[in-house]
C-alpha cells in the first residue's frame, strides 16, 4: 500500500499526486514552487520505497508516464504534467 | 536522511569541477541545485554502489545501468541538443556563464534501459590492426591498445564504458 507524503499548502481546489525522486534536482524544484505557491500536494518519492511498493509506485508511475520519467505531477486522476514545467505549475496556482 | 556529509559533498563538487574545466566541460553555474545533485550522486552511490544519475531511477544492477553512471552515455548529445545534461550537473558554457537558463529535456534513455546487448569488449575479431581501438561511450574518446584504460582520461568513466571500436 503506498501512503504518499502529504504537504499542507492554503490553494486545495485541485488534487495533486506526484512521482519524485528524493535525489533528483527538478523534482525538488517543483515540490519548492509548489510550496512557495502554497499549493497542496501529495507526493512519493519512488527511490525511497521499499520492498514491494518499489514495484507498486513504479507500476502506478507507469500507468501515467509510459516514459516513467520523474517528476509526473498527476491533477485531479485526470491530467498528467511530466517534468518541471514552472509555467504549468503557475497556471496550476492560478486556475 | 542519509550518510552523506556536506564536506563529502564540497570535496566531490570541488573534484567534478575541476575535472569538468581541465576536460573542457561545464558545470551548472546554480550552486545549490548543482550540490543537491552531487549530494544525489553520493546517495545513489552509497544505496547501490554506484553513482547513478540522480534524476532517474536506478534498478540496482550496475550491469544494466552502467549507461546511467554519472557521467552518462547520454550527456554529450544533450549538452548538443539543449545545452544541458538530463540532470542539469553539466552545461553549455553559454549556460556556465548566465547567457542562458538550464530547463528540464527530455530523457532519451530507452524506457527500462538500453537493450540488452552484448558488453563483451573481446567479442570482435578485427584483422589488419597491430592494436584493436577502444572507445569511450561516454565522450567517444578513442584508443589504440590491447585493453581499454582503467578510466577514461577525458571524461573519467570506467573501463567497462569502452567498447570495441574497430
Amino acid at each position: 500500500m503506498l501512503e504518499p507524503n502529504h504537504v499542507n499548502g492554503t490553494l486545495t481546489k485541485h488534487r495533486i499526486l506526484m512521482y519524485t525522486l528524493s535525489t533528483c534536482g527538478w523534482c525538488r524544484r517543483t515540490k519548492a514552487l509548489l510550496q512557495e505557491l502554497g499549493v497542496a500536494y501529495d507526493y512519493v518519492d519512488v527511490d525511497l520505497q521499499t520492498g514491494g511498493n518499489r514495484e507498486l509506485a513504479k507500476e502506478e508511475l507507469l500507468k501515467w508516464n509510459p516514459a516513467s520519467s520523474f517528476p509526473t505531477i498527476i491533477i485531479d486522476g485526470d491530467e498528467c504534467i511530466i517534468g518541471f514545467q514552472e509555467d504549468r505549475l503557475r497556471e496550476l496556482a492560478s486556475a | 536522511m542519509s550518510g552523506v556529509t556536506g564536506e563529502r559533498v564540497a570535496e566531490v563538487w570541488a573534484r567534478l569541477v575541476r575535472e569538468a574545466r581541465d576536460a573542457g566541460y561545464s558545470v551548472n553555474p546554480d550552486d545549490q541545485f548543482a550540490r543537491e545533485l552531487v549530494q544525489g550522486l553520493l546517495e545513489n552511490e552509497a544505496r547501490y554502489g554506484y553513482p547513478a544519475c540522480p534524476c532517474r531511477l536506478a534498478s540496482g544492477d550496475r550491469g544494466s545501468d552502467l549507461d546511467i553512471i554519472c557521467p552518462c552515455d547520454y550527456r554529450d548529445v544533450d549538452l548538443n541538443d539543449y545545452g544541458s545534461c538530463y540532470c542539469a550537473l553539466y552545461v553549455s558554457p553559454e549556460i556556465a556563464r548566465g547567457a542562458k537558463k538550464a530547463g528540464a529535456i527530455p530523457d532519451r534513455r530507452p524506457v527500462g534501459g538500453p537493450a540488452a546487448q552484448s558488453r563483451d569488449m573481446e567479442a570482435l575479431d578485427i584483422k589488419g590492426l597491430p592494436f584493436p581501438v577502444w572507445r569511450c561511450r561516454v565522450c567517444g574518446y578513442l584508443c589504440a591498445r590491447p585493453q581499454p584504460p582503467l578510466i577514461c582520461p577525458i571524461c573519467k568513466a570506467g573501463k567497462e564504458r569502452f567498447e570495441r571500436f574497430s
